[in-house]
């Protein structure tokens, strides 16, 4: 074998070699791009800009929905919520079924959903059925308060769909 | 049904992807190209060599090919939303390990030596094993925190596998360092590979439990987080294990990887800088004292300051000393910037443990400076890989293991290179993926394995929110 194709081969491996790490590096790059980094301490409207097509959509069509929700107790056979999904915090993307259990939320370990917020309490608030299957929440007497929507809670509430419960810098939604 | 959540209590930003597409078709398409770089290199080495296409280049190709293809097929059915990048790095490097231990084969130098076996086939055979057993854990592992019942179990396995090979009759002591243990019928086995993993799930489950008492209950002074005096109390069990490693196996390699991966996880969980700074005085300590008393350690201590005394040593036929560091610097010398080309380097002159322990200084000198900086960066992306895994975790105990095992995985690299380079003093360690050794390749594979495990947990895509019940039912009239 000649001296100049083992010369060529020798650099067009190194060149394969170095190709195959900057593709590798490629594909990360579109990996850090396909991703969204929900800062703590940052507000959420300014933290995810990208995302903003989703959940502005989903605001925009959340009060028409609560005020149906209110309204018509008719309803509520079919739109019963059958799911509790956690949409902002640390633990974003965290589902519970409902399955006619009361939920705890709080920083305590035995709590059902362990809130890893420096704004919650250790037993902060409660989510339960009532008698007619409707869900309540109720502020256990937490320090920083529960909100529904932008009100902070005083007396146990019933919950529309869709409304975001907020502690501290969670916020947890039912949904059907 | 109640589910308990919980979550790290320390970092400032989670990070998911959104839509996360699955990838698969990417890491097929990197998969590929794994394969095809290897298959190049062997024909490189053919032409070489004997001036003509080695006879075994298609089976060779599509032996490793329908390896990659049968990991790739499991990865797309168990673990669909896995990190694209993982498999087709490992695959690259368990290629070109192969295509180098087959090119040391056919040195006529080391087949001239009395204890000389073909390794490449056997490599391939122990790659078949460890994607197999990559496979097993793809299929078996369907959660990861399935590990975290283990806990106690992994610590006492762990230990075990570490005292094995001090058991007589079943240890054996290979040139110096007691890390192997006979199997009769099946070879040697090195059970420090598979300690690693073990560990890392002990680590991960005692941390995730105990990190809240040991970061917090904590003086500050000078700047540091001093932790308080019982709280000392694991690292330096941790620490008095490693020492009994390297004291009575004389393993540099496996107690430094065992005590450097606690460290890590330490400072990963509780986030105190201060644990860092007792991991480093306490390991140079031990490391010290140990080299100044056991003579196995101190020799190793001492070829590493001057590799070229050993050397004269060994070439006026003292015995105890070997020429291996002197050549091995020797051969990435010769190598130089771009390399002698495949097949066109002498590192057969390392003579024993050239295809194994100082496979690197092979690569360093055929391929260059170029090539092993490219080897160096792939193992870099796999740890990457690994912390970005660990990143993207949702549960405390994935985050560690992740972690603990990409941190393991660094370490190791680290300690090998930097033995052959002679950064620090040589360990009886092998490259992950790249050298020869069944264990190592068994290991690492179930490594990347249950690294795949927990970023398909983590990258799949959170519950779809719910469609809003009053937009379905929105009509759409339009004027016909």
């Amino acid at each position: 074998m000649s001296e100049l194709t083992l010369t060529v081969m020798r650099l067009g491996f190194l060149a394969v070699l170095w190709l195959f790490v900057i593709v590798a590096v490629q594909v990360i790059r579109s990996d850090l791009f396909g991703t969204r980094v929900t800062q703590r301490g940052s507000r959420r409207e300014a933290a995810r800009p990208q995302q903003a097509a989703r959940p502005q959509a989903r605001q925009q069509a959340a009060p028409p929905q609560q005020r149906g929700q209110q309204g018509g107790s008719g309803r509520r056979g079919r739109n019963a919520p059958t799911k509790l999904v956690v949409t902002e915090g640390t633990l974003t993307g965290t589902t519970v079924a409902l399955q006619g259990q009361t939920i705890t939320l709080g920083r305590a370990h035995d709590s059902t959903i362990v809130l890893d917020d420096d704004y919650a309490s250790s037993r902060h608030a409660r989510i339960y059925p009532d008698q007619g299957g409707q869900w309540i929440v109720e502020d256990l007497g937490s320090t920083n308060g529960t909100y529904l929507d932008r009100s902070r809670l005083t007396a146990p509430t019933p919950i529309p769909l869709g409304a975001p419960i907020r502690i501290g810098k969670t916020a947890i939604e039912l949904r059907k | 049904m109640s589910s308990t959540t919980n979550s790290p209590t320390h970092h400032t930003s989670t990070i998911g992807a959104i839509g996360a597409p699955s990838r698969r078709n990417t890491e097929l398409a990197l998969l590929v190209f794994a394969v095809v770089i290897p298959v190049f290199a062997y024909a490189n080495v053919g032409l070489a060599l004997d001036d003509q296409v080695p006879a075994g280049l298609l089976s060779y190709g599509l032996g490793l090919g329908l390896l990659a293809g049968v990991a790739h097929l499991a990865v797309r059915k168990f673990a669909p939303y896995a990190d694209p990048l993982l498999l087709p790095l490992a695959t690259l490097l368990n290629g070109l390990g192969l295509v180098c231990i087959w090119r040391l084969d056919q040195s006529k130098l080391l087949q001239s030596l009395p204890n000389f076996v073909t390794a490449a086939p056997r490599q391939l055979l122990y790659t078949a094993l460890g994607i197999a057993l990559f496979v097993v854990v793809l299929i078996f592992l369907k959660d990861h925190r399935v590990l975290q019942r283990y806990t106690y179990i992994s610590m006492f396995s762990a230990l075990v596998l570490l005292i094995l090979p001090l058991v007589p009759g079943l240890g054996a002591n290979i040139y110096g360092a007691k890390i192997w243990i006979n199997i009769p019928g099946l070879g040697s086995l090195q059970p420090g590979e598979f300690a690693k993993i073990v560990l890392a799930v002990f680590f991960a489950g005692y941390l995730m439990v105990k990190r809240d008492a040991l970061a917090l209950a904590s003086r500050r002074f000078m700047g540091l987080y001093l932790p308080r005096g019982r709280d000392l109390g694991p690292i330096l069990v941790v620490w008095a294990i490693s020492i009994l490693i390297l004291v009575f196996e004389t393993d540099l390699g496996t107690s430094l990887l065992f005590f450097g991966m606690f460290v890590i996880m330490l400072y990963v969980a509780t986030e105190r800088t201060s644990w860092i700074v007792f991991g480093l005085l306490m390991s140079a300590a031990g490391a010290v004292g140990v080299a100044s008393i056991e003579p196995h350690v101190k020799s190793r201590v001492q070829s590493w300051l001057d590799p070229m005394r050993e050397y004269t040593l060994s070439r006026q036929g003292q015995l105890g000393h070997s020429e291996q560091l002197q050549q091995a610097l020797w051969a990435f010398g010769s190598g130089g910037t771009l390399g002698s080309g495949w097949g066109q380097g002498h590192s057969d002159l390392i003579r024993f443990a050239a295809n194994s322990d100082f496979i690197l200084a092979t690569f360093g000198e055929e391929l260059g400076l170029a090539g092993i900086m490219a080897i160096l960066l792939i193992y870099g992306l796999i740890v990457e890989r690994g912390v970005r895994t660990a990143l993207a975790a949702r549960d405390p105990f994935g985050k560690l293991l992740a972690v603990g095992l990409s941190g393991a995985f660094a370490l190791q690299v680290f300690v090998v290179a930097g033995g052959v380079m002679g950064l620090i003093p040589l360990t009886g360690m092998t490259m992950p993926f790249v050298a020869y050794g069944g264990s190592s390749v068994l290991a690492n594979w179930a490594l990347i394995g249950i690294l795949i495990r927990i970023s398909d947990t983590a990258r799949r895509p959170a519950p779809t929110p719910a469609g809003n019940p009053d937009a379905e039912m929105t009509q759409v009239v339009r004027p016909s």
